[in-house]
C-alpha cells in the first residue's frame, strides 16, 4: 500500500455473510447465482396491488440448512421486536461472517483491536412507519421504548459488539446505495491506520414495505413493467429495462490485518486491492453525464491500490441498477479502461437479486471474491437485446468460466455519492 | 391466583421470553427475569393497555417485582 499513514498494513477478508433474495448464506446464495437462479417475486412482504411496482427480492423463509430465514436461529426470540428486520438480516449476515473467519478475540487487546462497521441506507423505514401510526392514533405515550434503537443505522454495529465482545471502533455507513462499498473501504482504512486490527464491515437493508415501495415508485426509480412475469424485471443494460427492483437482505465481511490473519492461520478469500471515491455535486438522483463521477471513484481505486492498472483488472461487478443510469455506467467504465475494455468482462449481479441498496456494495464485494476463488464470472440476467453495443463481455444470461485474479465492484448512491472498491487474489 | 395476576403473568412471560416457573410473585424484573431498564418501560406500557390502567412515572418506578406489578393494578381495579 502506498501513503504513509498504512504504515505497510495489508488487510485481508477472511470471513464472509449473506442474505440475500436468493439464500441466506454466503455460499447457497452464490451457487444458484451462478446457476441463473432469480430470487424475484411478487411482494408477500404487504399487498402492494395498490402500487405500480409489485415485484421485489425478499429474503425467502425456510429452514435454515435449506438457504431460509428462520429467525430464533440468529437473534433470541426475546430480542427480535426491538430491532427492525435490517437489524436482523444484518446480524444474520454479520453472525455468519464471524464465524466463518474463526475470529474469536481472547482477551482485552483482541476485544479492543476488534471494530465494526456495518450500516444501511434507509434503517428501520418499518419501525418508523409503525411508531408513526401510533403517535397519529393519539397513544404517543404507548410508543415503544425500543423504537428509537429498533430503528437506528448503527444499531446492527451496537448489537453486534454486544453479542460478541468487539470493543474497538463502532461505526456505521448512510450512504444510500454506496454503503456496502463505503462500509468495507473505510473499514479497510481503519486497518490500514491501525484503529483496528480485525473490521466486521457490510451493509443492510430492509426496505420493502409499503412506505419504501410508495417512496422509491414516487421518485419513478422502480420498474412497473414486468409485475406479472417478476423474474423478467431486473434486466441491466437491456433496451426494455424499466427501472430497478428493490432487494433486501445484508452483506458483511471480516477485514483483518494480514499479519493477524496469518498469524492465527486464517482461511483467506482475497486482500483489499484499493479502494476510490468520488462525489457528484450535481442532481440527488440522476448521475452527471458520463457518469464522470464514477469514472472519478474508478481511478481513485487505482490510485489506492499501490500500482495497479486497467490491464491488471479482469472483472467489473456493475453497479447497473436497471435503469437508464446503467449506459452511463458503462460509458464511464469503457473510458476508464480505454484498449483494456476489450477483454474485460462485467455483469450487473442485480438481475438476479434487484438492488439491496446499502447492502448492495458488500453483497457484490463478496460475489467478486468467490468470483476470483472459484473461477466463475456471474451472469448478467435478462440481457436480451443491449440498449447499446459495447466491446465489454457482459456476461449475458449464462455464467462463464474464467480465471480472475483482481476484481473492481462499483457502487452509486442518491445524492450524488460514488465508490469503487478492488479486491485481488492474495499472494505473499 | 385472581384473574389479575395470571394476566400480569402471561404479560411478563411473553415480553421478557422467560420460563412461567421463573414468574414467581417475589421475583425481580431486573434481577431475576434478565430485563433492563428499557424493558421494564415496555412492561409498564403493556399493563397499562391490557388492565386500562394509568401507571404514572413515579408509581411505575416502584414496580419492581411481579407482586408489586399485581397489587398496584388490583388497587387501581378496586379503586
Amino acid at each position: 500500500m502506498s501513503g504513509t499513514a498504512t504504515n505497510g498494513r495489508r488487510v485481508v477478508v477472511t470471513g464472509i455473510g449473506v442474505v440475500s433474495p436468493l439464500a441466506v448464506g454466503a455460499e447457497l446464495t452464490w451457487k444458484r447465482l451462478i446457476e441463473g437462479q432469480s430470487g424475484i417475486g411478487r411482494i408477500t412482504h404487504f399487498d402492494p396491488s395498490e402500487l405500480p411496482a409489485q415485484v421485489a427480492g425478499q429474503v425467502p423463509d425456510g429452514p435454515t440448512a435449506e438457504g431460509g430465514l428462520t429467525l430464533s436461529d440468529w437473534v433470541p426470540v426475546k430480542d427480535q421486536k426491538k430491532m427492525d428486520r435490517f437489524i436482523h438480516l444484518g446480524l444474520a449476515a454479520a453472525i455468519q461472517a464471524v464465524e466463518d473467519s474463526g475470529w474469536k478475540p481472547e482477551d482485552e487487546d483482541d476485544r479492543c483491536a476488534t471494530g465494526v462497521m456495518i450500516g444501511s441506507g434507509i434503517g428501520g423505514l418499518q419501525t418508523i412507519y409503525d411508531g408513526s401510526l401510533t403517535v397519529s392514533s393519539g397513544k404517543a405515550r404507548r410508543l415503544s421504548p425500543f423504537f428509537i434503537p429498533s430503528a437506528l443505522i448503527n444499531l446492527i454495529s451496537g448489537h453486534l459488539s454486544i453479542r460478541y465482545g468487539f470493543k474497538g471502533p463502532n461505526h456505521a455507513v448512510v450512504t444510500a446505495c454506496a454503503t456496502g462499498v463505503h462500509a468495507i473501504g473505510d473499514a479497510s482504512r481503519l486497518i490500514q491506520y491501525g484503529d483496528a486490527d480485525v473490521m466486521i464491515a457490510g451493509g443492510a437493508e430492509a426496505a420493502i414495505c409499503s412506505l419504501g415501495i410508495a417512496g422509491f415508485c414516487s421518485a419513478r426509480a422502480l420498474s412497473t413493467a414486468s409485475n406479472d412475469d417478476p423474474t423478467k424485471a431486473s434486466r441491466p443494460w437491456d433496451k426494455d429495462r424499466d427501472g430497478f427492483i428493490m432487494g433486501e437482505g445484508a452483506g458483511v465481511v471480516v477485514l483483518e490485518e494480514l499479519e493477524h490473519a496469518k498469524r492465527r492461520g486464517a482461511k483467506i478469500y482475497g486482500e483489499i486491492g484499493g479502494y476510490g471515491m468520488s462525489g457528484d455535486a450535481h442532481h440527488i438522483t440522476a448521475p452527471a453525464e458520463g457518469h464522470e463521477g464514477a469514472f472519478r471513484a474508478m481511478k481513485a481505486a487505482l490510485r489506492n491500490s499501490g500500482g495497479l492498472t486497467t490491464a491488471d483488472i479482469d472483472y467489473v461487478n456493475a453497479h447497473g441498477t436497471s435503469t437508464m443510469a446503467d449506459d452511463l455506467e458503462l460509458d464511464a467504465v469503457e473510458r476508464f479502461f480505454g484498449d483494456d475494455a476489450k477483454r474485460l468482462v462485467m455483469s450487473s449481479t442485480k438481475s438476479a437479486i434487484g438492488h439491496l441498496l446499502g447492502a448492495a456494495g458488500a453483497v457484490e464485494a463478496i460475489f467478486c471474491l468467490q468470483a476470483i476463488r472459484d473461477g466463475v464470472v456471474p451472469p448478467t440476467l435478462n440481457l436480451d437485446n443491449p440498449a447499446r453495443e459495447s466491446v465489454i463481455d457482459r456476461v449475458a444470461h449464462v455464467a462463464q468460466q474464467r480465471k480472475i485474479d483482481i476484481a473492481l465492484s462499483n457502487s452509486f448512491g442518491f445524492g450524488g455519492t460514488n465508490a469503487s472498491i478492488i479486491l485481488k487474489r492474495f499472494k505473499d | 391466583m385472581s384473574d389479575i395476576a395470571d394476566k400480569v403473568k402471561k404479560i411478563v412471560v411473553e415480553h421478557l421470553g422467560v420460563d412461567e416457573s421463573k414468574v414467581t410473585p417475589d421475583a425481580s424484573f431486573i434481577d431475576d427475569l434478565g430485563a433492563d431498564s428499557l424493558d421494564t418501560v415496555e412492561l409498564v406500557m403493556a399493563f397499562e393497555e391490557a388492565f386500562s390502567v394509568e401507571i404514572p412515572e413515579d408509581a411505575a418506578e416502584k414496580i419492581a417485582t411481579v407482586k408489586d406489578a399485581i397489587d398496584y393494578i388490583e388497587k387501581q381495579k378496586a379503586a
